[in-house]
């Protein structure tokens, strides 16, 4: 086997500079945007007393839930000694620690009192799955850059095993403790239940080895690294898999709400009556998200290049939509206090389904999110050696997609 | 020849004597006598507090006690019914079985295993010993994850800048809030909340409140004269709070 020989992202400085610009643009205006949102208070967003977690946190936990994803490769390179994928181990750590990095912001920038993140790093309430989410990210961070410094170091290369071990190990655990985020929510239907936890996690892997794949290809455009025909078909298989796994356990969530007498009328709400919601769900999460990619996959229609780029941008469309059904859909069913009775009125709205309708700076505040990850990428890249000159089995391939 | 215009000794000492527990000692005597718990004492669990509502005499369309928590706690809104915080709030419901309609309070109903209080990161969210659960506005982050998890919807995000605040409910941006049970007011020695008073005030007594401890307590006779219910009672959350007639 050929030895792996890591070099910078090099491009001319003036192209570097008008990305690092364009990215910076965009991270500027979310933080404008999340300023604006603490001085005037959250009245201006699309979220009130009703629907309490609206669009910051769906790019929040959507970016997390990518970064536990994008570890993938290196986890298969470390744990599961695929040589093949050793090359591009380094790459996927940095882009788990720069997703982790961005969705955290995201959720700090949204809470009330931002300026007491100071409170939540030093005091802790061990009963709450947050309180110990706060220990799993900041512990998953470190763990990353260790890593990633046993991968890219010769003399400490010898630890990068166990360090991808303890990753992998870590990062299901961490997954675990997003889906329990509203796995331990015990009042609403949509939640309360442990098999949030797996779900993430396949989602995880799911949308993560989908990001993977599209920042290689934007990579390999300026780079021409060859990634091999051999990878590249190992990914679709990979997809393949993720993509059932995701919906046997998507529809056993759905089958177990749907046989729980309590939990049927929340369960009609998203699968029939909800609305926008139920259009989601089909629309986005199932067909573009699921059902599309998977004919895309299985087609033998197209080159597995092909059916990779579009299926993994049809994967990561339809997460986003699921973290709308989940995050949203689950608040805006009304909460059922009073099981035997209907509620005729009320000044709260208790009766009514919750409509939820984000406002700007929301959504600039996750696009400001995305763009820091992807500018932690480029500077990740174009400062340390991260990315490969060639991938095994060398040379077989220099076809370009 | 002795002066009478001056001060003896004895005198000056009297006097003086006089004057310092008047300033001093006096205020300390006064508030300990009527208060149920003086304020240095720290809340213990020989107290329990608890509310019992008669929904039978809740009166459609009076909103007394939605009206004196706002008074109570400064709570004026901004004409946003959304966003605006709510400690206390009306609703109308039907018996599915009965027809029979209904009108009832809902307030934070003081579980004794909250689930805000277990879901919240920095512990600000709070149950004290005496069973009245709240929010420490120091330590809240404004992350609502209470609120997620609050079966009632009993808790509020202050949404904007808060203006007309009250000295005995400090409130802030960006935090949760919600019914404390009046919590200043029982500190200061009383034992009636600001809804219940209210209530009583108008006739009704359909809200009592009380010591669960104390046997001739308002809200133990309630309950004893008509058993109140919990709501969502398979949550097994123990709440504080209880209705009679349903």
């Amino acid at each position: 086997m050929d030895k792996i020989i890591f070099k910078k992202f090099i491009i001319k400085p003036k192209l570097f500079w008008l990305k690092f610009l364009f990215l910076g643009f965009f991270i500027f205006l979310g933080f404008l945007s999340s300023l604006y949102m603490e001085h005037e208070g959250h009245y201006i967003t699309g979220m009130n007393n009703q629907i309490v977690w609206g669009m910051p946190h769906m790019f929040a936990v959507f970016l997390i839930i990518i970064a536990s994803g994008v570890l993938n490769i290196a986890s298969i390179s470390s744990v599961f000694d695929k040589k093949l994928y050793k090359p591009l181990a380094p790459l996927s750590a940095l882009l788990a620690i720069a997703f982790l990095i961005a969705g955290l912001i995201i959720l700090v920038l949204d809470l009330g009192r931002p300026n007491r993140l100071i409170v939540a790093m030093t005091v802790y309430n061990f009963k709450s799955i947050f309180a110990w989410n706060i220990f799993l990210y900041s512990g998953f961070a470190v763990i990353l850059a260790v890593y990633m410094w046993t991968m890219l170091d010769r003399e400490v290369n010898k630890y990068s095993k166990y360090m991808g071990t303890f990753a992998f190990a870590w990062r299901i655990i961490l997954t675990t403790g997003t889906g329990s985020i509203f796995g331990f929510l015990v009042a609403r239907e949509a939640y309360a239940t442990a098999i949030l936890a797996p779900l993430f996690i396949i989602m995880s892997l799911l949308y993560g080895t989908a990001v993977y794949y599209l920042i290689i290809r934007i990579i390999n455009r300026y780079l021409n690294f060859n990634i091999s025909e051999e990878i590249i078909s190992n990914l679709r298989n990979l997809t393949l898999y993720f993509l059932f796994a995701n919906l046997y356990f998507l529809a056993l969530y759905h089958v177990t709400n749907l046989y729980i007498a309590k939990h049927i009328n929340f369960e009609l709400f998203i699968l029939t009556s909800g609305g926008i919601y139920t259009f989601i769900f089909w629309a986005g999460q199932v067909l573009i998200g699921l059902i599309l990619p998977l004919v895309l996959i299985m087609s033998n229609k197209f080159k597995d290049t092909v059916a990779l780029k579009y299926a993994s941008i049809l994967v990561l469309l339809g997460g986003f939509s699921a973290m709308h059904v989940i995050i949203i859909g689950g608040q805006a069913f009304p909460l059922n206090i009073f099981p035997d009775h209907i509620i005729l009125d009320s000044a709260f709205y208790d009766n009514v389904v919750h409509s939820y309708t984000p406002s700007i700076y929301e959504f600039i505040l996750g696009i400001g999110g995305i763009a820091l990850a992807l500018i932690i990428v480029l500077i990740g890249i174009a400062n340390f050696k991260f990315l490969p000159t060639i991938t095994p089995p060398s040379n077989i391939n220099t076809q370009k997609d | 020849m002795k002066n009478n215009s001056l001060l003896t000794r004895r005198d000056f000492l009297v006097k003086s004597f006089t004057a310092f527990s008047a300033i001093y000692i006096i205020p300390d005597i006064i508030p300990h006598a009527s208060a149920s718990k003086p304020l240095d004492k720290e809340v213990d669990s020989s107290t329990r507090w608890a509310m019992n509502v008669d929904i039978d005499k809740c009166v459609e369309g009076c909103s007394a006690c939605v009206d004196a928590c706002v008074d109570e706690n400064g709570l004026y809104g901004f004409d946003r019914p959304e966003t605006d915080s709510q400690w206390i709030r009306k609703l109308t419901l039907k018996d599915i079985k009965t027809e029979k309609i209904s009108t009832l309070p809902m307030m934070c109903q003081h579980c004794e295993n909250p689930p805000c209080c277990d879901v919240c990161p920095t512990g600000a969210s709070f149950r004290r010993e005496d069973g009245i659960v709240m929010v420490n506005q120091h330590t809240c982050i404004g992350c609502r994850y209470c609120m997620m998890a609050c079966p009632f919807k009993a808790r509020s995000f202050v949404h904007e800048n808060l203006t007309e605040q009250v000295t005995n409910a400090p409130r802030g941006k960006g935090c949760v809030e919600s019914c404390n049970f009046c919590a200043n007011r029982i500190d200061h020695g009383a034992d009636t909340t600001a809804c219940e008073e209210a209530c009583m005030n108008e006739g009704h007594q359909a809200i009592t409140f009380g010591d669960l401890s104390n046997p001739n307590s308002r809200v133990n006779k309630a309950i004893d004269n008509k058993p109140g219910r919990r709501l969502r009672a398979d949550l097994a959350l123990k709440q504080r709070v209880t209705y009679s007639g349903f």
